[in-house]
Parts: structure tokens; C-alpha cells; sequence
């Protein structure tokens, strides 16, 4: 028996697996996109400030990430075994890219555009949501777009520590020592990396484009 | 109950009085500046680079703020405008036009009117009539972007929408001098005889005498921070002060300044 046969006869639970990795991702990118948004809109301007932040934010990446869903378990409150441990673990990762691409997308704006929307009399609001983050846009997008496919592969790892999703499979067939089971999910997630990059890529020229 | 068409007790639609403005480290980029500017005239900001005259200009429209002294618009004091309020009543064009590249003409122009929030129909229309007043057919131009404009149609965009919401005065920062020779002309040619129609208290920044001769009622001399002089385009040239003869002496080689920075 091949992988792809192990895969069609348990395509249920692949199916089942495959939505709760997404959730996951999900949940993780929609908390870090409203942490990382404000957040770095707020530090554009607070250069020494958002060197701290960012330094923070890169010490947090580079914590292995099997690591780091250990130290969360004992931590009060968002700790524990389950998906919501993994889902804060996931936000720390996916927050650095979209920080950092928010305040490099926004510092790049031409001076000139931002000066000429000043002295046309935009409030500092109007500014930021008609100029600002629309020109800075594809530089955001990019950010985003790396922050899920570090979430996605993330998540497989999210398994160890009993919160679901495709790791389930890869951890199991470590376990039984059988390639089929670990290919069962590490293909669903490769596939789910690879159409989610397509689908921002796509979204980001067609934005860069417009 | 306050515009900036309203009352001009001292005649000036603009007055700088003792207007210093610093650098946080306290060099002064402008010191000591008075200077009234008269409702309808095209006042030129002549000086090298580094003279204060985009500084100046900033504080009109308080992108700055004066650190010691006073600007009064339309008789008040800068500081007692609400900056928003008194800058959509300012049309501002700078060097490089500042154009929304991610709007088309249509909505750049219209920018000051729909932030007023004038009824669609009557943006639109306006809209229109401004890009044909900077001679651009609305039907060609209109749902173009900034990016496939020349740089000579990208400064009438700018002219059109720094117009568009009729603001009594204008203030222009080096507008022209990007552009090749042969289309600053046309430019200035179309200014000039816009300037005599609309009848704007216009502010107008530049290093190039050339351009200060043409389109200015008078001309105020910067250097370094200080007003040397304020002359009628006839008695510049004949004005004694030595900073003058810099300047005349890019005239006779020809435009020494031409070709921006």
C-alpha cells in the first residue's frame, strides 16, 4: 500500500485533519493580523521603539517552535494542552512578518504623496487609511503572506502538543515508524501551504497591479 | 463664521511678522521674516537652495509652525486656524506634483471637494472644468493614473487639484522645475495667464530668476534664512543689493539654474 492509497482510505479523517489545520491557521493569522496591524501602524513613526518591539518579536522566532508550544503549557490562562495553547503559539510566530511589513510598507510611502496629503488638509486618519496603508498594501500583503505559510507549517508541530490538525498524522507515523502515515500529513500540508501562497501571491499583483 | 475670504484688516491676505522658525537644535531656518503678501498678487520666494523658502511656505500652511512670531491669515493668526480647516482653504502644489498614484486623475482632482463632502454630482463637475481650465481634455485624461502621465501632465493635475475646491490662496513649491525646458515654458505661459484670471493671493517657490521675472507681481529675496529685499520684477534686476547680481549673472549664462537641482 502507497501513501495515496492510505490517503483515499482514510480521507475522512484526512478531511477532518485538514479543517482543523486550517482552523488553526485561521485563528492564529486573524489574531497576529490584529496584533501586528495596529501595532506596527503605531511603531512607523517610534523608530527606537519598534527596534525594540521587532528585536522581541525575531528572539520569539527563532524559539524552536516544539519549544516553545512546551513552555505555553504551564502558563495560566492561555496555557494547558488543546488548540488554544497551540493558536497563541502560532500568533507570537506569524506576528513578526506582518509587524515588520507593516512598518516598512507604511515608511516607504514617497514623502512627497504624504506631504502633498497633509497640505491638502486629510486629517492624520484619513491619511493613514486612504494613502498610507492602500500604497502600502503589497509590501503588507507579502508580510501576510509569509506569515501563513510559516503558520501552516508550524501548525503540523501544534499535533505534539494535542491540538489537532494535520501534525496528527506525521506524529502518528513517527510513532509506527511508517512513511505512508507521515506523508498522509505532510502532503495535505504542503498542498495547503503551496495554494494558500498562490492565492495572496495572485492577490498581491493583482493589488501592486491595480 | 470664518473663512479665509473674510476680513483684511490690514490689507494683506497674508503677513509674516517677526516669523522665526528653528530647528530643534536651534538653527534658525527662518529669522526674523516680515513680509506682507496682498490679496490677488503672485508673490515670488526667490533663493538658492537652503534659503528657507520651502520653509516658509510650510509655515503658511502650518506643515510648520513658527517658533517665535506671528503669521496672520486673512488677519488672524495661523496658530488660531484649525490646520485642517486652513489648509483645505490653501491649494498646494510641490516639485514633484505628490500625485496619489494609487488614484486615478478623477479622484486626485477631487480630493479637496469630497473631503469638504460636496455633493457627487457637483465634484464631477467640477472635476471637469478643472482639468480643462489646466488644458486637459477630461473625456482623455480623466480615469488615467498618475503613472502613465508626463511629468508636464502630472503638474497640471497638480494645478487642477490644488484649484479644485477654490481656495483663495495657493501655494506652490518649486512646481515647474522638473520639467524639461520647453514644457516649463508652456507651463508658465498657462500659469501666468491663469494667475491674472483667477485672481489668487499665490505664494510661488523658486530658485529659478527666470521664472521669478515671468510669473511674479513681486519677488522676495531669500538668502540663508533672512529677507534681503522684496522688488517689482523691473527693479530687480537694477536693485543694488549683492545677493541680487548672483542671480543676474545665472541670467545672462543662459539660465545657469535651469534643469532643477
Amino acid at each position: 500500500m502507497n501513501w495515496y492509497e492510505f490517503l483515499l482510505r482514510n480521507r475522512s479523517e484526512v478531511l477532518e485533519r485538514s479543517i482543523e489545520h486550517i482552523g488553526l491557521v485561521g485563528a492564529s493569522m486573524a489574531i497576529s493580523l490584529a496584533i501586528g496591524l495596529p501595532l506596527g501602524v503605531a511603531l512607523v513613526r517610534r523608530t527606537g521603539l519598534q527596534r525594540w518591539v521587532i528585536g522581541v518579536a525575531n528572539v520569539v522566532q527563532t524559539i524552536p517552535s516544539l519549544a516553545l508550544f512546551g513552555f505555553l503549557i504551564p502558563v495560566p490562562w492561555i496555557g494547558g494542552v488543546g488548540a488554544s495553547t497551540a493558536i497563541v503559539a502560532l500568533s507570537l510566530y506569524a506576528v513578526l512578518p506582518i509587524l515588520r511589513n507593516t512598518c516598512t510598507g507604511i515608511a516607504e510611502v514617497d514623502p512627497a504623496v504624504i506631504e502633498s496629503a497633509r497640505g491638502m488638509g486629510m486629517t492624520p486618519r484619513q491619511v493613514l487609511w486612504q494613502v498610507q496603508l492602500p500604497l502600502a498594501a503589497p509590501v503588507l500583503l507579502s508580510g501576510i503572506r509569509v506569515a501563513t505559510a510559516i503558520c501552516i507549517g508550524v501548525t503540523t508541530i501544534a499535533a505534539a502538543i494535542g491540538a489537532g490538525g494535520l501534525g496528527v498524522f506525521i506524529f502518528r507515523g513517527l510513532a509506527m515508524v511508517n512513511n505512508q502515515v507521515i506523508l498522509a500529513g505532510a502532503i495535505p500540508a504542503a498542498c495547503l501551504a503551496i495554494a494558500a501562497d498562490s492565492g495572496l501571491g495572485y492577490l498581491q499583483r493583482s493589488i501592486a497591479r491595480r | 463664521m470664518t473663512s479665509l475670504n473674510d476680513g483684511f484688516q490690514n490689507g494683506y491676505a497674508l503677513e509674516f511678522r517677526s516669523t522665526t522658525y528653528r530647528l530643534p537644535s536651534g538653527a534658525p531656518l527662518i529669522a526674523g521674516l516680515n513680509l506682507g503678501i496682498a490679496q490677488g498678487e503672485t508673490l515670488i520666494l526667490l533663493g538658492r537652495s537652503g534659503s528657507g523658502k520651502t520653509t516658509t511656505l510650510k509655515l503658511i500652511n502650518r506643515l510648520l509652525e513658527p517658533t517665535e512670531g506671528d503669521i496672520l491669515i486673512s488677519g488672524r493668526p495661523s496658530a488660531s486656524w484649525d490646520p485642517i480647516k486652513l489648509r483645505r482653504g490653501i491649494g498646494y502644489v510641490i516639485q514633484d506634483a505628490g500625485l496619489f498614484p494609487h488614484w486615478t486623475v478623477e479622484r486626485n482632482v477631487g480630493l479637496v471637494p469630497r473631503l469638504e463632502q460636496w455633493p457627487e454630482e457637483k465634484i464631477q463637475a467640477r472635476v471637469r472644468e478643472m482639468l480643462s481650465l489646466v488644458g486637459l481634455p477630461p473625456e482623455e485624461f480623466a480615469k488615467r493614473r498618475p503613472a502613465g502621465l508626463s511629468g508636464g501632465q502630472r503638474q497640471r493635475v497638480g494645478v487642477a487639484r490644488a484649484l479644485a475646491a477654490d481656495p483663495p490662496i495657493l501655494l506652490m513649491d518649486e512646481p515647474f522645475a522638473a520639467l524639461d525646458p520647453i514644457t516649463r515654458a508652456d507651463l508658465q505661459r498657462e500659469f501666468r495667464a491663469l494667475a491674472l484670471r483667477l485672481q489668487k493671493t499665490i505664494v510661488f517657490v523658486t530658485h529659478d530668476v527666470r521664472e521669478a521675472l515671468f510669473l511674479g507681481t513681486r519677488i522676495a529675496l531669500l538668502e540663508q534664512g533672512r529677507l534681503v529685499g522684496v522688488y517689482a520684477p523691473a527693479e530687480f534686476l537694477k536693485a543694488r543689493e549683492p545677493e541680487i547680481h548672483a542671480f543676474a549673472a545665472s541670467l545672462e549664462s543662459g539660465g545657469a539654474h535651469e534643469g532643477g537641482q
